[in-house]
């Protein structure tokens, strides 16, 4: 199976193909630059690069969130549009879970990918490695450092913290964890669009009209909705004509 | 290279549009995804919000466009986007599903500048002549744009502070009528009369500039001080005399640069051109004062945001068959 995998969920975005788990081109980057301008043009060289076409690709992987979220959604939108037009899989994968993918494969170990998400807040969520697959064992989430440091500090377990932006919450995170927090060689940090693109290949493929970004938190102006509104049922919000 | 089908897209603000266009002015289908019942949950529109209902949009309203113009990529000649002015977060949506279903089929990529898109509306009703003079009236345009002839544009008068549809949904948050205020204004506006005489601000100098800060100052002055005295005021008196008060400086500045320049045509664009009070009296602005002229209105289908007039505006572009700048970004800042 070829697969063409995409992330674009923080700073950095990376592209990749893969055929039958083997990378055949990967690029990463991790520079302030704009996704919106790069992405479909880096797509372009990586399928030339790999001496194909986008007509002979099987499946499209894209990291769905949570981060930046225009940048989870410039990838959702080249990959959801690419796979309705040319009638590809897609896949959607937890931006989480591309960077848990990097961890190192220590059986019982808890595995916690870290993004900043302001005001002392941050994406993150608990992984595992079982019978060498990478499991989810909590849903993604949007919480305070600290409170996420108390809750992994009370599972008494090793725990490997990754991503770019740990740096910054690590202070909190070093208290509660103390000789349980096992830490990364800053190459490992990045996320992968090959280590997408592998745990793309295990996934059923999904509805490609209902695919949208996991934001894992609404927006402002909705959540002051909900709480000034809790009886509101949502109903039809968008009209068509 | 010649054009002949055309796929629009279209997502500036809080609609996702996506239109099939032949020649520049046959509509094969101009479907439009709109989210103001979302955003009227918060009065206004939330970009980020409209972001995410874009997303959840683009490829379903693709498809339907398609679909009802019972078209083939193979007969697609070009893809056509709004690449601004507009929301950064909408734009970037309809610019990256343009780009992938460019590159998939190997289709040229026209981008497309969103105002030069609502005067283009007017081609789908009538072919325009040259020289003409546009009024833009938008949420977030309030414009007269003289066009010398295709493809050049000069804007010879604007707004200083508020768009035309902007002071609509304020003064319509004042009336408490629900977002956007402008259809629910005009509703009123004809049931009552203008009692308040609100200024006309900008009238009588010599710029062909708009102001509508002031006027909306002046129409919550008015209702804040009838509620400290107890009074209470007739609302559609109220949306009566602001109406008169806007269409009367639209219509008289425009007209007067129509005669000014000379024009063929007088072309009203924009979501505010759906408007009845200004449709009504432009036209008879129009008809006493400028007999020659053309005006052309386009249909309310046609007023407000829609890919259907983004495919019109690229058809006038001269292109390569290998146009496709994978690079192209939203641009929300976009000047004519």
């Amino acid at each position: 199976m070829r697969i063409l995998a995409m992330d674009t969920s923080n700073q950095s975005m990376s592209v990749a193909i893969i055929e039958n788990n083997q990378i055949l081109v990967e690029k990463t980057t991790n520079v302030k630059r704009n996704h919106s301008i790069q992405l479909m043009p880096t797509i372009e060289h990586v399928i030339e690069d790999a001496n194909l076409s986008i007509d002979s690709l099987d499946r499209i992987v894209v990291a769905k969130g949570p981060g930046s979220y225009t940048g989870v959604r410039i990838a959702v939108t080249v990959a959801k549009t690419l796979a309705w037009t040319k009638e590809i899989e897609l896949v959607g994968i937890s931006s989480l879970k591309v960077i848990a993918g990097n961890a190192q494969q220590i059986e019982g170990s808890l595995i916690v990918p870290v993004m900043d998400a302001r005001r002392g807040n941050i994406y993150t969520g608990l992984y595992t490695y079982k019978n060498q697959e990478l499991i989810e064992l909590e849903r993604d989430r949007h919480v305070s450092a600290k409170e996420w440091a108390q809750e992994l500090a009370s599972k008494h377990e090793i725990v490997q913290m990754i991503g770019t932006d740990l740096e910054k919450h690590l202070p909190i995170f070093k208290p509660y964890l103390k000789e349980n927090l096992l830490l990364l060689p800053s190459y490992q940090q990045l996320p992968r669009a090959s280590v997408l693109a592998m745990l793309g290949a295990q996934e059923e493929p999904t509805d490609i009209h209902t695919f949208v970004p996991e934001y894992a938190k609404l927006t402002e102006a909705e959540e002051n909705w909900k709480e000034a509104n809790p009886n509101d049922l949502g109903g039809r919000l968008i009209e068509k004509y | 290279m010649k054009l002949k089908r055309i796929l629009a897209i279209e997502t500036s603000c809080d609609e996702t549009s996506a239109a099939v266009i032949d020649n520049g002015t046959e509509l094969l289908s101009n479907v439009v995804a709109s989210q103001i019942k979302s955003h009227q949950r918060f009065g206004g529109v939330v970009p980020e919000v409209a972001s995410r209902h874009h997303v959840e949009q683009m490829t379903l309203i693709m498809e339907a466009a398609l679909e009802e113009a019972g078209t083939s990529y193979e007969e697609l000649d070009a893809i056509a986007v709004t690449e601004g002015p507009g929301l950064v977060g909408a734009l970037l949506i309809g610019v990256n599903a343009a780009k992938a279903v460019a590159y998939a089929h190997k289709l040229p990529l026209i981008p497309v500048n969103h105002i030069i898109g609502h005067i283009y509306a007017n081609q789908l009703v009538q072919p325009l002549c040259f020289p003409l003079l546009s009024l833009v009236v938008s949420g977030g345009h309030t414009e007269l744009v003289y066009m010398k002839q295709a493809g050049q544009y000069e804007v010879i008068g604007e707004t200083r502070d508020d768009a035309a549809g902007e002071a609509y949904d304020k003064v319509g948050r004042v009336l408490g009528v629900p977002y956007p205020g402008g259809k629910h204004i005009d509703e009123m506006a004809h049931q009552g009369k203008d009692t308040f005489h609100f200024p006309r601000a900008m009238m009588q100098d010599d710029t062909n500039d708009f102001s509508f800060s002031g006027l909306k100052s002046s129409f919550i002055n008015t209702v804040h001080n009838a509620q400290q005295k107890g009074e209470v005021l007739d609302k559609n008196d109220l949306a009566a005399s602001f109406q008169a008060a806007v269409v009367e400086v639209l219509v008289k500045k425009t007209i007067r640069c129509a005669k000014e320049r000379k024009v063929k045509q007088i072309v009203l664009a924009g979501g505010v051109a759906a408007n009845k009070g200004l449709r009504q009296a432009l036209k008879e602005a129009v008809s006493e004062e400028l007999a020659e002229t053309e005006l052309i209105i386009p249909p309310l289908s046609l007023c407000g945001d829609n890919a259907a007039m983004i495919g019109a505006a690229a058809f006038t572009e001269s292109i390569d068959s290998d146009q496709l700048d994978l690079t192209l970004n939203a641009k929300p800042g976009l000047a004519l």
